[in-house]
């Protein structure tokens, strides 16, 4: 087994973030109790029964929430810290990128610094010496390695720190989400330097949020939560059922958002009829619920592609807004609006049965009106609803505004409000890459 | 126990270029940089020269130049203080490195007693300038002790470094309480006033208690005094003691080593 991989955690792989007491500490009893205080006071349990396998060679991706235990994982693996049961085994040297630059001095220079961190992480200082210049290239840090290091940009401090961390040329490489320092431009090189690794055979373990990093990047996948593995295998697969359960996390939160909204939205007779036209109403983003309920709203559901009700929809999926209304006594002057509005409160598009020349005959009794989207082209974002019903001359039965909250995801990052339909076409001499090769693997 | 102590010695090039950095860092940026490690002990000396000969004048026989005595004892404690409040913080604030990075904790609190010794070395040449000045030429068969005297200290304080370093981790009011019992233990040691005084004679057996009375007798007697160090078998019964607080030490320090990477 030891030749086969190169890093394995065997069997239930526990550990327990120890809290000591800490806040309420007096001296007096901080001195009789001395012993007592040096047992942990509470534990938190940050991973439970993890067990994983990482081949000699491979790149495994761990993903998670916040405080899922994905560092912890990555500093047991590292030998920071040491788990409470099971076993940790590395065959081979490790390199722990999880905070770079973690022991720059600031007021010493660059190049002091390069060597004390070198040493720091297991090289010699003649081995510091061969690959110096290669770090500082590498770092592009020529002109200012002889500078303080407090003199530095915090980019250039990360650049140094993964630059001496990357050529200690370890076996086992763990990086903890160091990819979100630097700009662009060095974010490209050290996937390509990643790329490197992997091509020479070396073993990555990469604690990350960036999924898409993960898709296409890792043979294997991990996603941990609340310290418990959910599932590993195929990063795709993986990937997905991570991002199916952040998204019913999210419209667990939007059905909260909403149940409070309407809630503390004001109630029914309290409020004093606000007869104005429903356009203008349209841009005063302040949320809340008026009217003289003789015509009440009594519910608004939104429904997906499926005709589940959801408040977590796909940019481009059917979305249908279902209103829900009681009619006190009968009438055959009404009008039903919808606005949504973004995050930023930019109303992205509003309407009503009066604008679009829908003449009312009759309204009795229990009655329901959908509002049916073919496809939701919209940008990812959060976005707010109004519905209302009011007289044609703007006399409000019940307006709800900005009370529903629903949430738009989309793969791709676009930027705006509004997504038209769209196709790029090129002429022939204009090529494209395959997505999947950028990774240049 | 026995691999820590190995692994201490394959440590020596990370506990160098670290003591290196802390000197290079201190007086980093300062106009007179290095030329401190030899003022700040010349000004000192010459304040205690003044007041102990114009304005309080010390006439106890045997001890003139006064200040110059005083001197022998108070570089060596000085070093011992320093030390030890560097050392009690010294995990603290390494926490970075201790909680990112695969870290031997043990070479932080070594690092503070080894950088100042170096300041301890480098405030010397003073000592001795002025113990030429004035007419006091050590023994050089006396002189041999002196390496051993700092052999003694050295392993004296790492040994209550790394114990004062691992508990403050756990209770940071050792760091304000050392302040105090430093203070207390100074005065505690004849540094500033001389052995062989009728009043600590008295109390002999109170005196010989305290681990540095003998370092500091020692060093007074090799530099100072004239004649063979008569204090020799106490400096090595510290020295063999201060062997097993060592040991002791570094147990403890191993037995919390676990926590640091969640405490600090």
């Amino acid at each position: 087994m030891r030749t086969q991989s190169y890093l394995t955690t065997q069997r239930k792989l526990a550990t327990e973030t120890r809290m000591y007491r800490d806040a309420d500490r007096r001296l007096p009893s901080a001195c009789s109790s001395l012993m007592r205080d040096l047992q942990p006071s509470e534990t938190f349990p940050a991973l439970t029964d993890v067990s994983f396998t990482v081949p000699k060679g491979s790149t495994y991706g761990v993903i998670g929430r916040n405080g899922s235990g994905k560092s912890t994982a990555l500093k047991l693996v590292a030998g920071i810290t040491k788990p409470t049961g099971g076993v940790v085994r590395v065959d081979g040297r490790i390199s722990a990128l999880i905070e770079l630059g973690a022991g720059f001095h600031p007021e010493i220079s660059g190049r002091e610094n390069v060597f004390i961190n070198g040493i720091m992480l297991g090289l010699t200082k003649r081995q510091i010496q061969e690959r110096f210049d290669e770090i500082v290239e590498f770092a592009e840090l020529r002109e200012f390695i002889d500078a303080p290091v407090k003199t530095y940009s915090s980019g250039m401090y990360m650049r140094l720190g993964f630059a001496v961390a990357i050529h200690v040329d370890p076996d086992v490489l763990l990086v903890d989400e160091v990819l979100a320092v630097g700009d662009e431009g060095f974010t490209h090189k050290c996937l390509d330097k990643f790329s490197e690794f992997r091509r020479r055979g070396k073993t990555i373990l990469l604690v990350t949020h960036s999924l898409n990093l993960v898709e296409r990047f890792c043979d294997e996948a991990l996603w941990l939560d609340a310290g418990r593995a959910q599932t590993h295998g195929d990063p795709k697969r993986v990937v997905g059922a991570y991002l199916t359960a952040v998204e019913q996390g999210e419209e667990q939160l939007m059905v909260e958002t909403t149940a409070r909204a309407v809630e503390s939205a004001a109630p029914p007779g309290a409020d004093v009829p606000q007869p104005q036209d429903l356009t203008t109403n349209m841009f005063q983003a302040t949320e809340g619920r008026w009217g003289s309920r003789e015509i009440e709203i009594t519910d608004v559901v939104l429904r997906d592609a499926a005709g589940q009700p959801s408040h977590v929809f796909h940019s481009g999926e059917p979305l249908s807004i279902v209103l829900r209304l009681r009619a006190k006594q009968p009438t055959d002057d009404v009008v039903f609006g919808i606005g949504v509005f973004n995050a930023e409160g930019v109303c992205c598009y509003g309407t009503n049965t009066f604008i679009e020349e829908m003449n009312p005959a009759a309204l009795n009794g229990d009655a329901e009106a959908t509002f049916a989207i073919d496809a939701l082209d919209l940008v990812e974002g959060t976005y707010k609803l109004d519905a209302a019903v009011h007289k044609r001359d703007g006399y409000p039965y019940d307006y709800h505004r900005l009370l529903y909250t629903f949430r738009v995801k989309s793969r791709t990052h676009d930027v705006g409000i509004y997504r038209p339909r769209h196709k790029w076409t090129f002429s022939s001499n204009v090529q494209f890459l395959q997505r999947d090769d950028r990774s240049g693997s | 126990m026995r691999s820590n102590l190995e692994n201490l010695i394959r440590y020596r090039g990370l506990i160098a270029s670290l003591v290196a950095r802390e000197l290079k860092a201190r007086y980093r940026g300062s106009v007179l940089g290095f030329a401190w490690s030899l003022i700040n002990p010349l000004l000192l000396l010459i304040i205690y020269s003044f007041v102990f000969t114009t304005i309080m004048p010390n006439e106890t026989e045997g001890v003139k130049p006064y200040a110059v005595f005083m001197f022998c004892g108070i570089l060596p404690w000085n070093w011992f203080a320093t030390s030890l409040s560097d050392a009690a913080g010294s995990l603290i604030a390494g926490g970075n490195l201790i909680k990112k990075v695969l870290f031997p904790a043990e070479v932080l609190p070594l690092v503070s007693v080894l950088a100042n010794m170096v300041h301890f070395f480098l405030a010397l040449p003073i000592l001795i300038a002025f113990l030429l000045v004035s007419g006091r030429y050590p023994d050089p068969l006396d002189l041999v002790w002196f390496p051993i005297a700092v052999l003694v200290q050295l392993v004296f304080s790492s040994a209550l470094a790394l114990m004062l370093a691992a508990l403050t981790v756990h209770f940071r009011d050792i760091r304000d309480i050392l302040a105090n019992v430093l203070m207390l233990w100074f005065f505690s040691t004849p540094i500033i006033y001389p052995w062989f005084q009728a009043n600590v004679q008295r109390f002999r057996w109170l005196f010989n208690l305290n681990p540095f009375t003998h370092l500091a007798v020692s060093y007074q007697e090799i530099l100072f005094f004239n004649g063979p160090l008569g204090h020799w078998k106490w400096l090595l019964a510290l020295g063999a003691f201060s062997i097993v607080l060592f040991l002791a030490c570094y147990w403890l320090f191993d037995r919390l080593r676990d926590s640091f990477a969640e405490v600090v």
